[in-house]
């Protein structure tokens, strides 16, 4: 279609749209929604289209909305029970059953404090009831999950669109980085970015260099993170 | 239940009386039950209208971009901070990258149903090419088999073009009588 790669407002209609020969569907991603058979934007920023027939919109967004099977990074707030809430920058915060991590039984609790952080995904987010979240996939392994070792490091948050944009295979930032400084980062589609280095130094550096490279293409940000390497390296 | 109506029916004077209170409950009671049964049967349930057909959309909606973009896993480590991370990570750089080779050479490769359909229709062909006059003339009247050619490949080419050739004019003419 030739409207892809072009800015929608919400609101405008979309027509056209490429269907799959096998089943003749559309597959309609965020910021785009179907009404009687006519497609509205509901979401400003750019259509994006992947063959064979996938639609979105990707648009600028620091709202996070909890969406099933997505990786967050989360803050437990409070216990109650057996299940501890967990901050995710939704609308309300998710919950988190102290079973859901691995190896974790009746009698062994895993050891969880509150203001601790925890990678999860989703287990179920709906509009009407809170998300759930766990730290064990299908298998009951955690795979990557689980508790953030909270000795060190540092957090913050960026919009979901610059989240999208560190987590995309091209992404060459963390790459570059990663073949001169050992570093550890995780990386929620909720917004959060943890990160820790060597030294609160080489921490604050590489924050520093993931918050300036939202708007950067490829060849900038190699440039910034050649000065960055640099800078540190005492140059 | 004929009977059971007939046992309870005591006179209201004894059913008044002191010890008789709990029976007084228990019969209330069965009488409830049985009422609510016949009230409440499947019937009550069902709706006495042609069922709604839901139409099809032809649009499919999704709320993550996890279907849209390639995204990675969220959890990196790199020159061995985290050894348990980095393990992983390189876990799934194979895994992809295997997928990844494993989808070109499908493309580039010929696929087994391609090849069989190829096959069945070339070796009738050739069969004939091989085949000797008379076992030809046989087959001819015969429905043949690709096996059955395969089994009569013999290696005198030149005598055999000739052959050929005139087997195809004598099997033109009576297509063209007709």
């Amino acid at each position: 279609m030739e409207h892809v790669g072009k800015i929608f407002m919400p609101g405008d209609v979309l027509s056209n749209l490429q269907a799959s020969q096998k089943s003749g569907k559309v597959v309609l991603g965020p910021g785009l929604k179907c009404d009687n058979d006519s497609v509205f934007v509901n979401k400003p920023g750019v259509l994006k289209h992947k063959e064979p027939n996938f639609y979105w919109i990707d648009s600028h967004q620091k709202k996070y909305v909890p969406t099933r099977g997505e990786h967050v990074l989360g803050v437990v707030t409070n216990r109650m029970g057996d299940v501890y809430r967990v901050d995710i920058r939704g609308s309300e915060p998710a919950s988190l059953s102290f079973l859901s991590f691995e190896g974790a039984t009746k009698r062994n609790r895993p050891d969880i404090k509150i203001g601790d952080l925890v990678y999860g995904k989703l287990l179920c987010a709906n509009k009407d009831i809170e998300p759930e979240m766990v730290c064990i996939d299908s298998t009951g392994r955690s795979n990557g999950m689980g508790v953030i070792s909270c000795n060190g490091g540092f957090m913050f948050t960026c919009s979901l669109n610059h989240i999208r944009k560190i987590l995309s295979p091209q992404f060459n930032l963390l790459k570059t980085l990663g073949n001169s400084l050992p570093f550890e980062v995780a990386v929620g589609m909720n917004g959060r970015i943890w990160v820790k280095g060597r030294s609160i130094k080489e921490t604050i550096a590489i924050v520093n260099g993931l918050n300036s490279v939202e708007y950067m293409d490829t060849n900038e940000i190699k440039v910034m993170c050649r000065k960055l390497l640099d800078t540190l390296a005492g140059f | 239940m004929m009977e059971a109506q007939e046992k309870s029916k005591l006179s209201k004077n004894v059913l008044q009386m002191k010890f008789m209170r709990r029976s007084v409950v228990r019969l209330d009671e069965e009488q409830n039950a049985e009422e609510e049964k016949q009230t409440i049967d499947d019937e009550h349930w069902a709706y006495d209208i042609p069922q709604l057909k839901a139409k099809e959309s032809k649009f499919q909606c999704e709320a993550s971009y996890l279907p849209f973009e390639d995204l990675v896993f969220g959890r990196m480590s790199y020159k061995g901070f985290n050894k348990e991370i980095e393990k992983m990570m390189k876990e799934k750089n194979t895994e992809q990258s295997l997928a990844e080779a494993d989808r070109r050479e499908k493309e580039m490769a010929v696929s087994d149903d391609e090849m069989a359909e190829r096959f069945t229709s070339l070796v009738g062909t050739v069969g004939k090419k091989f085949a000797k006059k008379r076992k030809k003339a046989e087959k001819e009247k015969v429905t043949e088999t690709p096996q059955d050619t395969i089994d009569t490949v013999q290696t005198d080419a030149p005598s055999k073009k000739k052959k050929s050739k005139k087997k195809k004019k004598e099997f033109m003419k009576p297509n063209e009588d007709e």
